[in-house]
């Protein structure tokens, strides 16, 4: 494994599929009467957000303690892009305190990996999102709700997404999340589809390994999982569409859109969702759509996450398994 | 007064000569010169150029004396052989009054290692949108006669107009920043493909293009020359090549860096790398090259553009733009020009004196290596090579992207009317 980890791009098929292997025990661990482990006893994490977001920090949290580590949450209200220094401050004020990772949410793009590569700590590194450029750990938390619900819960273990066809729809221009989804799916084998208005795809984005459709309809009968991308309200003032009305109508996911997706196919959601908008309240509440599944997983992806990152040579869950004894 | 004589140097890189160099002007240039009681200086192997001359340079004084001074610049300056520098406007105050640009044309007497002439303000504050005292400036000690709000973009199309025409009445020039405010909104590094990747602003080239379209016809309409600061597209070049193809009183000037660096480099996310415009493709490089070598870019100039380690030692989005230039433009120039055979030192010595001094219209500098000319001279040893370390700069911040970087060359020698202001590599 990495020391770091930064962006999905840099995981290996191989790294990628050991981390979702090692979720699946560590979701077996949220059934259990008390969701807790020994594995990081004694270690001390600092969740370092310049950026809100309650929804992730909360999920990095239950994964830690869920871990037995020691927590500390750093919230810095506003932006630290104007006072440049904060970051290498408050990232060797806590090398002093002898913090044995960081998981950092920050507002600009390669503020972690900066973090990671510019000699200010030592601790490893976790991205937690960054600006516009990645967030690995939301990508691996839905490659492992796709493996879960298009291979098989047991069938998946050591397996990967060869052949699934997945579509993103939505801002992709300004989405962690398409890139980090873009990057691991690819990694993992599966054929990835972007979905947007032009206006709001990447200049670049013929380099990516996938393909881009301005048309959802079309795409939709060849999906497999369908994931849509949060749109930001500010994007509606800022003439990337018209009007919130033809968004929808071109780019948004009901009920009529989801009946020509295969049978199988799911319909995932990094969250939070504007309902009526990106997606209806049918779709929403469908069984088809997983996104209730991704917070849960993201947990325990986080927990794998953590666990290999801190390079734990105790095995994770008693008894050991195999794999991660040889790890 | 002093006599020098520089003995076997390749003139402007031709058959070795001599240099004699009595007071401030050069006394006489031929084969087997001797002159008694002179210092001489054995040459053998370097090239003599007349002296540098940079049309964008910040000095950052007055205001941010943090970064750079008159003092430390102008060391620096000479330190990269040059004699005279274009001193922008962007300092705090702005340089948009007869007060602060006779303050940093005294200044640059008093520190006395190059000339520096000072930019003034198109417009109040850099505002865009009131015309500064240009005549005022014009008229003042500093005798102004480029005028850029450059670090901002003139992008009133009626404020441009104005100003284009106005300084036709002293044979001033704009520098124009090209730069579209709007398409470059949030814009961090180069639009294409590494900015998709790294989930940067993507900094259009269109953003440049369609400025300086717009500026090479206003200067047509109203028959005044215009100026276009760093070049950094090839789409850019194309404009330029174009508009000089029909007459236009067009000039343009590149930066070194520009013609070495692409954003390929900005995958480190290290701020070093950030700069306005930004580093663009190879492909740009290369038409920038080969625009320099034909002449339809006229001129390199540095956007010498120091900052404080604290304000580069940070994350991306944070860091301010800009890298210092003054020390490594000649060694880049030799390396991405000379040795690829793209030009040769005559060639340097017109884009990085003869031209720049023309349009800066700056008296004494950009002259012929002959005799009764202001002995304004460099001495260059290009068959040097070395590994840049910041720490041996003159300039007050070390904000280089090449650090750990072998480049070539190396000026031995600078002479500002006669009197040396670099004497074997060190500073006088």
């Amino acid at each position: 494994m990495m020391r770091h980890l930064i962006s999905a791009a840099d995981l290996t098929r191989d790294d990628a599929v050991l981390i979702l292997d090692t979720a699946e025990e560590m979701a077996r661990v949220a059934d259990r009467p008390i969701k807790k482990l020994p594995t990081l006893r004694g270690r001390t994490i600092c969740n370092l957000f310049f950026e809100d977001s309650t929804r992730t920090r909360i999920s990095f949290e239950a994964a830690e303690k869920r871990l037995s580590a020691d927590v500390i949450n750093f919230a810095a209200k506003g932006s630290s892009v104007s006072k440049g220094e904060s970051l290498k401050d408050t990232a060797q004020t806590l090398e002093a305190m002898g913090v044995d990772a960081v998981v950092i949410r920050h507002s600009a793009s390669g503020a972690p990996f900066r973090l990671a590569t510019s000699g200010w700590i030592d601790a490893p590194v976790i991205n937690a999102g960054d600006g516009t450029h990645q967030h690995p750990t939301q990508a691996l938390l839905d490659a492992f709700t796709m493996r879960r619900r298009l291979v098989g819960r047991d069938a998946g273990l050591g397996r990967d997404l060869a052949g699934k066809r997945i579509t993103l729809v939505g801002d992709v221009l300004h989405s962690r999340v398409a890139r980090s989804n873009v990057d691991l799916l690819h990694t993992l084998g599966a054929e990835v589809t972007l979905v947007a208005p032009p206006t709001l795809v990447p200049v670049g984005v013929e380099s990516w390994p996938c393909e881009v459709s301005y048309d959802l309809d079309s795409v939709l009968p060849k999906s497999d999982a369908v994931m849509m991308l949060r749109v930001q309200r500010e994007r509606m003032n800022a003439a990337f569409f018209p009007t919130e009305r033809e968004y929808s109508r071109r780019y948004g996911l009901d009920g009529d859109r989801m009946a020509k997706m295969p049978e199988h196919a799911i319909v995932m959601h990094p969250g939070p969702m504007v309902r009526g908008m990106e997606i209806t309240a049918e779709v929403a509440d469908s069984d088809r759509c997983t996104v209730v599944e991704q917070v849960a997983n993201g947990v325990s992806v986080r927990m794998a996450v953590l666990y290999l990152l801190l390079g734990g040579s105790e095995p994770a869950v008693t008894p050991a398994t195999t794999r991660i004894e040889e790890k | 007064m002093s006599k020098i004589l520089i003995r076997g140097a390749k003139v402007l890189g031709g058959e070795p000569q001599d240099v004699l160099i009595d007071g401030e002007t050069i006394a006489e240039v031929g084969t087997g010169l001797s002159a008694e009681g002179a210092t001489v200086i054995e040459a053998e192997g370097q090239v003599l150029l007349p002296g540098l001359v940079d049309l964008h340079t910040h000095l950052r004084e007055p205001g941010r004396e943090d970064s750079e001074t008159v003092l430390t610049g102008t060391r620096a300056a000479a330190s990269g052989g040059y004699t005279a520098v274009f001193a922008m406007a962007n300092t705090h105050p702005v340089a948009d009054t007869a007060g602060v640009v006779e303050q940093v044309y005294r200044l640059g007497k008093e520190a006395g290692y190059c000339d520096v002439q000072p930019i003034g303000a198109v417009t109040v504050g850099l505002e865009g949108k009131k015309l500064a005292e240009l005549g005022a400036m014009h008229d003042s000690a500093a005798g102004v006669t480029v005028f850029s709000d450059d670090g901002k973009c003139v992008d009133d199309a009626v404020i441009m107009r104005r100003a284009l025409e106005y300084v036709k009445a002293f044979d001033g020039v704009v520098a124009q920043h090209a730069q579209e405010p709007r398409l470059t909104e949030g814009a961090q590094m180069n639009e294409g493909v590494v900015s998709a990747e790294l989930g940067l602003g993507g900094w259009p080239a269109v953003a440049e293009e369609s400025i300086i379209a717009r500026d090479v016809l206003l200067a047509e309409h109203v028959g005044s020359r215009v100026h276009i600061c760093h070049l950094s597209t090839a789409g850019s070049v194309e404009i330029v090549r174009w508009a000089k193809s029909r007459g236009i009183d067009v000039t343009a000037e590149v930066t070194p860096h520009h013609l070495l660096l692409t954003d390929e480099l900005v995958r480190t996310y290290n701020p070093v790398y950030k700069v306005n415009p930004p580093l663009r493709t190879e492909q740009d490089v290369h038409a920038l090259r080969a625009a320099l070598a034909d002449g339809t870019i006229d001129i390199v100039a540095t956007d010498h553009a120091p900052h404080p380690h604290e304000d580069k030692d940070c994350e991306w989005a944070a860091a301010a733009m800009g890298m210092v230039g003054l020390e490594t433009a000649l060694s880049v120039v030799q390396q991405t020009m000379v040795e690829t055979g793209l030009l040769d030192w005559a060639g340097v010595a017109d884009r990085m004196s003869f031209a720049p001094a023309r349009i800066g219209r700056a008296t004494g500098h950009g002259r012929p290596v002959s005799a009764g000319e202001p002995a304004n001279l460099v001495l260059v040893d290009p068959a040097y090579r070395g590994t840049v370390d910041p720490a041996d700069f003159a300039s007050r911040s070390r904000n280089t992207p090449y650090e750990g970087r072998e480049l070539p060359g190396r000026v031995t020698h600078t002479f500002l009317r006669g009197r040396a202001t670099v004497m074997d590599g060190k500073l006088a």
